[in-house]
């Protein structure tokens, strides 16, 4: 699901059968504008067929305008049909995950082998290296590898466990060591995959609220142009003018706004298609269009901003103690402590002292939220303990003069201290570096430009904290927060009337990734957090959230770019069908004909041709996106007004004109 | 050949200052009347509101729902409509009919009826001898009044709408459109008779009648005996400039001597015609609580102003047809012209009151050249831009909204006015409200050339041009005529009357909907990736919607009219 082309063989050939499909009339309506275009070509055709029969002259003219109106009811379709065709693709190679399984359900104390899409919530299976998960389910016990390949495309493993917020697991997927016992926690046919499938296929796809207002606007304009037409015969009456039916047809297809018409459900399908190929989820079009029009991003500070993982930096000594000593004892009260801030102090005690022995532990006192501490107790009886200040602080004999300044100064820099103890007597401080992720500054800058309020949400205390925020650059911070204070902080800024996205992995982050205009759960989160997310970031990558809002800004954009050119366009085609139009009755009014071209019945086929040659001509575009730049509005606003507003003025001048010059010489006309 | 006309761009130069320095005061004005807690004209006007209030029933700090001020709005035209009606068919044998004027049949009745409740000021009939002087006043005088203040309350309503929900100190609280009585009376007694007042005392001061005395015989030179009908000219006069209402004392409207004798009154009527509509533009600044994007709306304007004065002068001064014969043409053409107009005096007079809903005449636009004649046409198919008092406010707004909308999506946010979403309801009704006055003036013009072809008084061009003016007054409720149609028909009474009807009560409904919908939506506050509507760049933008939009909906119809007279 890496980067791919935006066509391939296959999807050309499929997307060709699809587009005929969406003839339909009854499909069709959906988009006015070009049922409108699709009502002309059936009404010009059977002129043509009339007229062919009756023997007139004017059968080829009238076949060709019909023919061409068929093609553009075509490109439009296609274009569409092509959008949809690489979400297809994406659903096909999930689909192939979903292979026959084979279950160990637990019963009482027995394993029974089930057919895996028999399983209901609240199953337990066991599930052991090398097998496939059968359905999305939470560890509850063991630990294990497993490779996500076929849902993130990411190839190395993910380390699931029982516990904490690395416990769910997804249907899919596969064991690769160990054994894990599951609880599953969706029925079948419900699943995370199962969702995923039919979000990326499109089935579910509706219309999001700006594109119903935008094909509002789109009815609107049509209606006025059919208002122009249907009036025009009347009017001109008065002058004894008569304008054939074809004229008017080729007329009014030439002015409604046909090539936004056209593109505009493939620049929404592309847009969220552009999301899936940032291996993130959208559950809605809606959520994509909404994270263009976020102002505030909240930004957890651990994962996101920094790298995440602290990783031991120095030991400081204190005191009459040496830095063996304050070394030693950040081994012991680590040996056993496997998180990643553990690992790191035992390597980095290993590279000072080399020959640092096993001890003999007798019993592990892990980290828990109440303690706040963590260490080991010896076989010979000494406490090593380890933790942040405030608790230890409480826990020791005595907290000795100065101790608190070289605390302190460590927070300062952003660091996290944390202080040892070897039978509740002090002796160092750990130096944890958190180090803020490289290019993070530069991000951050870009929302800055973009208008977006960034603000860092820590657990930290308010100076390591501050030194993080200023060190990255984010504009607020929110220190010793936890993660239920999310969603305060979400609503504070939505009530001053701003739109929030944020990210989260946690259960107890699922109320804020709810209230969030756009919530980014991680799919390494809970089930929970995906549920209440409405995008599902699968790298499990929090600061996928930048990205994620640049491209809903650039859907937005190639929306109002292509509808700005497909407006001003019709002004060039006013000057070559108008003179065409009453060429014969009003001569004078060929002094209009400013591009010369040869015959009347040649201006009306140039343009025709343009309005259809143009959608196809801007597909791609429409399935990139228009350029964007991290900006001010008023940056891009002038750029797109530049490129789409004079050009859209300008380029159809041009392409009638080359297009007359082209079908004259072919003595088409 | 082109003559550089600058006697006219002196004129105009001075109008716009004049405009302009009288934005704030009178907008500041207009802002105390409708929207602050007290002001300083309490004691004046208070005690006669308070009388008023109480003989009509109403309480004028009740809050109306939008659809309460609607029905409201609608019910006192409508009952003001049929009294008026009763009046013409009936006033041969009413009081107050001197001049024994008989009753008006049914579709002239009605024609005028909605022509005064519209504040359009189309004229199918000759004052002078087909309207008692009950009419003249009841339905002319009374409803000029009446009409305006009508647009006024619907403009503070639709300001409401978009105002800034800070609590301002001195500001009433906003809750919701406001108070329909409130905003009526006030408009007549804070704004349009105050006014009235001091114009007319100016107009007075420059030789304009006003007296209530009979008209005057006299002897001529030869020693024959002719009349000059006099009367109360000034007070008329005033209102019609300052309410846009545009119906003259006169037949010949504002080229009669008595109703404009000097170029001194001719920048004044002009000035009136402006300030208002203008000033209005400039209170919905204060409201949403950044004037900019009141400055930028009205630079907008006064950009097509000076371009379409432009291009009518060019066309006037610079005659093709004329140039060839043995004449002086220096003066420019000075066919249906006052000689102490001018070409520029006449031009900048016909650009102000088609691009606001006036509709009053200096000069007759049937003699302009094809060109000439294109610019006042064009300005009331852009929907006379100034428009009327409030509804100038509504109708620029139709085409903001269209504007943000588009542009709005190019810096990739979902397009918002004001720090408020535009969404699908919003579109619906600002749409349907544009596409109103398309439809009247097409479908009109489209039935009128077909069913009322004797009608125009000239062939070709030039008659389809006439047809196309008097459905495009009628939408744009200005109520200028281009002259040499013969609208004294049923079916141009009838149908244009509709169409008047249509233009007004559809159209105020409509964005008084939209106003209350963005009313009820959040505000987000500005950042560097908002859409600014407060910058230059939106001005152009503006300008650039309203001449495509416009040009696009209505260059076929040109080109069968003024734009084919051109080409020849």
């Amino acid at each position: 699901m890496v980067d791919q082309k935006w066509y391939s063989r296959t999807l050309l050939t499929d997307a060709l059968r699809a587009s005929i499909r969406k003839f339909d009339p009854r499909l069709l309506i959906a988009n006015p504008v070009m049922f409108v275009v699709e009502v002309g070509f059936v009404y010009t055709f059977i002129l043509a067929v009339s007229a062919a029969i009756s023997g007139s002259g004017k059968a080829t003219f009238i076949g060709q305008i019909s023919a061409i109106l068929l093609i553009t009811v075509f490109f439009a379709t296609f274009s569409e049909a092509i959008a949809e065709g690489r979400g297809k693709a994406q659903a096909e190679s999930l689909k192939k995950t979903k292979k026959e399984i084979t279950a160990r359900k637990v019963v009482g104390d027995e394993i029974v082998e089930v057919d895996g899409h028999s399983l209901v919530k609240g199953d337990v299976v066991r599930v052991t290296a090398g097998d496939m998960i059968p359905n999305d389910g939470e560890v509850i016990k063991g630990r294990g590898a497993v490779d996500e390949s076929a849902i993130t495309g990411e190839s190395a493993p993910v380390i699931r466990e029982s516990g904490g917020d690395f416990s769910s697991v997804t249907g899919g997927t596969t064991l690769l060591s160990d054994e894990l016992t599951i609880r599953i926690t969706a029925n079948p046919g419900e699943s995370f995959l199962d969702k995923m499938i039919a979000l990326v296929e499109g089935a579910s796809r509706q219309k999001t609220p700006n594109e119903i207002a935008l094909t509002m606007v789109l009815a609107g304009l049509t209606w006025i142009f059919l208002l122009v037409i249907v009036t025009l015969n009347a009017l001109a009456s008065y002058e004894g003018v008569f304008v054939d039916a074809t004229t008017l047809i080729a007329l009014l297809v030439c002015l409604i706004p046909t090539t936004i018409g056209g593109l505009l459900s493939a620049i929404g399908i592309a847009g969220m298609d552009r999301v899936t190929q940032f291996n993130v989820i959208a559950k809605s079009g809606k959520a994509v269009e909404a994270s263009g029009d976020i102002n505030t991003l909240i930004l957890d500070k651990t994962g996101t901003i920094t790298i995440g993982n602290r990783l031991a930096e120095e030991f400081i000594p204190f005191g009459d103690k040496t830095g063996a000593d304050v070394t030693k004892a950040a081994f012991l009260s680590s040996v056993r402590d496997e998180t990643p801030e553990g690992r790191s102090i035992v390597r980095l005690a290993s590279k000072l002292v080399p020959d640092l022995a096993e001890p003999e532990v007798r019993d592990v006192i892990d980290f828990s939220a109440d303690t706040k501490m963590s260490g080991v107790d010896l076989a010979d009886g000494s406490e090593i303990r380890k933790g942040a200040f405030d608790v230890m602080s409480a826990y020791m004999n005595y907290v000795p003069k100065g101790f608190k300044e070289i605390v302190d100064e460590i927070s300062r820099k952003g660091a996290t201290p944390l202080v040892v103890s070897v039978d509740r007597e002090p002796i160092g401080v750990i130096h944890l570096k958190d180090t803020v992720k490289p290019g993070m500054r530069d991000r951050l800058h870009e929302l800055k430009s973009m208008g977006i309020k960034t603000v860092m949400v820590t657990g930290d205390n308010r100076l390591t904290a501050a030194t993080i925020a200023t060190e990255a650059g984010v504009d607020d911070y929110v220190p010793e927060s936890k993660p239920e204070d999310k969603i305060d902080i979400v609503s504070r800024e939505q009530t001053d009337g701003k739109l929030v996205a944020m990210t989260g992995d946690g259960t107890n982050d699922a109320p804020a990734l709810a209230q969030a205009d756009v919530g980014l759960a991680m799919n390494s989160g809970t089930q929970a957090a995906k549920e209440a997310a409405n995008m599902v970031d699968l790298d499990s990558d929090p600061s996928k959230l930048i990205p994620v809002v640049s491209i809903g800004k650039q859907l937005l954009m190639t929306r109002g770019a292509i509808t700005t050119f497909s407006i001003v366009n019709d002004v060039a085609k006013y000057f070559a069908i108008i003179p065409a139009v009453f060429a014969v009755a009003i001569p004078q009014v060929n002094r209009l004909n400013i591009m010369a071209l040869s015959s009347p019945s040649s201006a009306i086929l140039s343009a025709v041709i343009f309005n259809a040659l143009i959608i196809p001509a801007l597909i791609p575009l429409a399935m990139r996106g228009v350029k964007y730049k991290p900006s001010d509005a008023s940056t891009i606003l002038l750029r797109n007004i530049a490129i789409y507003g004079v050009g859209g003025l300008i380029v159809p001048f041009i392409g009638i004109k080359a297009i007359d010059i082209i079908i004259t010489s072919l003595h088409l006309v | 050949m082109v003559q550089v006309d600058f006697a006219g761009i002196v004129q105009a130069i001075i109008i716009i200052v004049v405009v302009l320095a009288l934005t704030r005061p009178v907008g500041g004005y207009v802002v105390a009347v409708y929207f602050k807690e007290r002001s300083r004209f309490d004691t004046l006007f208070g005690p006669f509101e308070r009388a008023l209030f109480r003989i009509l029933g109403v309480n004028p700090t009740e809050n109306m729902s939008v659809k309460r001020y609607i029905l409201n709005l609608l019910l006192l035209n409508g009952l003001m409509a049929v009294v008026v009606l009763v009046i013409l068919l009936n006033q041969a044998s009413l009081p107050l009919n001197p001049n024994g004027a008989p009753n008006m049949a049914i579709d002239q009745a009605f024609n005028t009826a909605t022509s005064f409740i519209t504040n359009t000021n189309w004229q199918s009939y000759a004052g002078e001898t087909q309207l008692s002087y009950l009419s003249q006043m009841v339905c002319i005088t009374f409803l000029m009044f009446t009409s305006a203040a009508t647009g006024l309350a619907a403009g503070a309503a639709f300001i409401r709408g978009f105002a800034s929900r800070d609590k301002r100190p001195g500001f009433r609280q906003i809750s919701g459109m406001g108070n329909f009585y409130f905003d009526f009376v006030r408009s007549l007694t804070r704004v349009l008779i105050p006014l009235a007042l001091i114009v007319s005392l100016i107009l007075v001061a420059q030789g304009v009648p006003q007296t209530l005395n009979g008209p005057l015989t006299y002897k001529t030179a030869e020693g024959a005996s002719d009349t000059l009908y006099r009367g109360p000219v000034a007070s008329l006069e005033s209102i019609k400039h300052l309410g846009t209402n545009g119906g003259g004392y006169y037949a010949q409207n504002s080229a009669f001597p008595y109703e404009n004798p000097t170029p001194v009154t001719n920048v004044v009527e002009i000035v009136a015609m402006l300030v208002l509509p203008i000033s209005l533009i400039y209170a919905f600044g204060v409201l949403v609580g950044n004037t900019r994007e009141a400055w930028v709306l009205i630079g907008a304007l006064i950009v097509i102003f000076v371009v379409m004065l432009s291009i009518g002068l060019a066309a006037e001064t610079s005659n093709q047809a004329l140039s060839n014969l043995a004449v002086n043409q220096s003066a420019g053409n000075m066919q249906g012209k006052e000689v102490r107009f001018g070409v520029s005096g006449s031009m900048i007079f016909t650009v102000t009151t088609t691009s606001t809903g006036t509709g009053s005449v200096n000069s007759m636009l049937d003699s302009y050249t094809a060109l000439g004649g294109l610019v006042p046409l064009s300005l009331l198919m852009l929907n006379s831009p100034f428009a009327g008092e409030g509804s100038g406010l509504l109708s620029i707004l139709i085409y903001v909204i269209l504007a943000v909308f588009i542009a709005g999506l190019m810096v990739g946010r979902a397009p918002q006015y004001l720090g408020r979403k535009i969404e699908s309801k919003e579109v619906k009704l600002t749409l349907l409200a544009f596409l109103v006055h398309p439809i009247l003036i097409l479908g009109g013009t489209a039935a009128g050339v077909v069913f009322a072809a004797g009608a125009m008084g000239n062939p070709g061009f030039h008659g389809f041009t006439e047809m196309l003016y008097a459905y495009a007054t009628a939408a744009a409720n200005n109520g200028s005529a281009f002259a040499g149609l013969h609208a004294d028909t049923p079916f141009l009474n009838y149908t244009l009357g509709i169409t008047m009807l249509l233009g007004r009560y559809v159209t105020f409904p409509l964005m008084l909907l939209v106003s209350n919908s963005f009313m009820q939506k959040k505000i987000t506050p500005y950042d560097v990736g908002t859409f600014r509507t407060d910058k230059w760049l939106f001005g152009l933008i503006l300008i650039g919607v309203i001449v495509i939009l416009g040009a696009l909906t209505f260059f076929p119809v040109l080109v069968l009219g003024p734009l084919g007279e051109a080409l020849l």
